[in-house]
């Protein structure tokens, strides 16, 4: 229910429509997916059925119509307790790199050619992000997007201790194979 | 690649028995940033200290704006670091008897620039890094980050044509280390100068426009 926290959390600042709260949400998390319509929609009447939006207007323009939610005071007390519990630290799933790289070492592969590459490819997608987060203006939205560098970054260690393990056991191995 | 400023050809360089860099070939481009990464021991430091003519390697070349680098003799050497190149070192590395600005303008007063004149370009320098304030202090008065500060106005006091950076964040929080690297390499795009940063920092190795990983002293 996160993305509805979130959706929660533009509108303690104010009556909002869908289009302001896909918005609000692209500028707050720019090194994500940006929010689908259809998923801003579906997630308002969620929480409209759980009474934490209320509809406060229907705009009729020349466009389409807008209709503008409102939290209601259970949804302020919902944002409040989110906010306040902390989350759990894992067990993280493990991802397809994590697959991959266990596999590969678990038969034996040749890993300093895949780590090159790898590295190569999490090194482009760090520069992409830090010329994004030099481009927002908005504080908290370099705040989103320092937390995906930063797991790059454990990504890299990550990798990084990797080979230095087989390294490692490759030198602590041979000479025991060489005396017996 | 812009005009080649730099070229190793198979350079080599041991301490004892330990092989630092095993056969090390690379070109770097005039204005390119350029960072040098890897493992520890793998070989950083001592690729940045040869091709900034500091250690001379055993074996190979270090060819800098087309002309032998690694065959001049040490006053050669000295003097084209001097007036060529800035040099940031982690923890700073300044002269702990000197002020900041002192310790700034010492790479002019070596070139006998005016000692008046020297000042004034060094204090324009801390200026520019946001360390005006920092100009009386003893290095023992600064914390890591204002003595990284001072040391990186120190590199580019002289204009210089490259900026080599050993670990230039390496005493700074992210933040601290992001402001400092903005500030050291805007200066450089600013006057096209070529940065060499060794770093085992992967955010600081995502700023440079290259990397050149270093695993074993040899470029993996």
């Amino acid at each position: 229910m996160s993305v509805s926290h979130v959706l929660l959390g533009v509108l303690a600042g104010g009556p909002a429509h869908g289009y302001d709260l896909k918005r609000a949400h692209d500028e707050r998390f720019p090194a994500t997916k940006a929010m689908l319509y259809g998923q801003v929609y579906s997630a308002l009447q969620r929480l409209q059925r759980d009474n934490l939006v209320e509809v406060v207007e229907t705009v009729q323009g020349g466009g389409p119509e807008r209709t503008v939610y409102a939290l209601t005071e259970a949804g302020h007390a919902e944002l409040a307790s989110w906010l306040e519990a902390t989350e759990p630290a894992g067990p993280y799933a493990a991802d397809e790199l994590v697959r991959k790289t266990v596999t590969a070492l678990w038969r034996g592969a040749d890993t300093v050619d895949f780590l090159r590459r790898q590295r190569a490819v999490h090194l482009d997608r760090m520069r992409e992000l830090l010329a994004l987060q030099a481009s927002v203006s908005d504080e908290t939205a370099r705040i989103a997007v320092d937390h995906t560098i930063f797991h790059l970054d454990a990504d890299l260690r990550w990798l990084e201790a990797a080979a230095a393990r087989v390294a490692d056991a490759q030198q602590t191995t041979t000479p025991r194979e060489a005396k017996a | 690649m812009s005009e080649i400023q730099f070229e190793a050809r198979g350079v080599r360089k041991a301490y004892g028995r330990t092989e630092a860099l095993r056969g090390v070939s690379l070109t770097i481009g005039a204005g390119e940033i350029v960072a040098v990464s890897g493992p520890s021991g793998s070989g950083k430091s001592t690729l940045m200290l040869a091709l900034a003519g500091v250690i001379r390697p055993e074996a190979g070349e270090i060819v800098y704006d087309g002309a032998r680098l690694d065959d001049l003799a040490e006053a050669q050497r000295t003097r084209l670091r001097r007036r060529q190149f800035g040099v940031v070192l982690q923890f700073g590395q300044l002269v702990p008897e000197l002020t900041a600005v002192q310790n700034v303008a010492l790479p002019l007063l070596l070139e006998r620039h005016d000692r008046a004149a020297a000042r004034r370009l060094a204090l324009g320098q801390l200026e520019r890094l946001g360390a005006l304030d920092l100009a009386d202090a003893l290095p023992g008065e600064l914390s890591g980050g204002e003595a990284q500060r001072v040391a990186a106005a120190r590199a580019l006091v002289t204009g210089p044509r490259v900026i080599f950076a050993d670990e230039p964040t390496g005493a700074l929080d992210t933040v601290g280390g992001e402001r400092l690297l903005d500030t050291l390499l805007s200066a450089a795009r600013e006057n096209d100068a070529t940065v060499v940063m060794v770093t085992h920092d992967n955010r600081v190795a995502a700023h440079a426009d290259r990397e050149i990983f270093l695993r074993d002293g040899v470029i993996a």
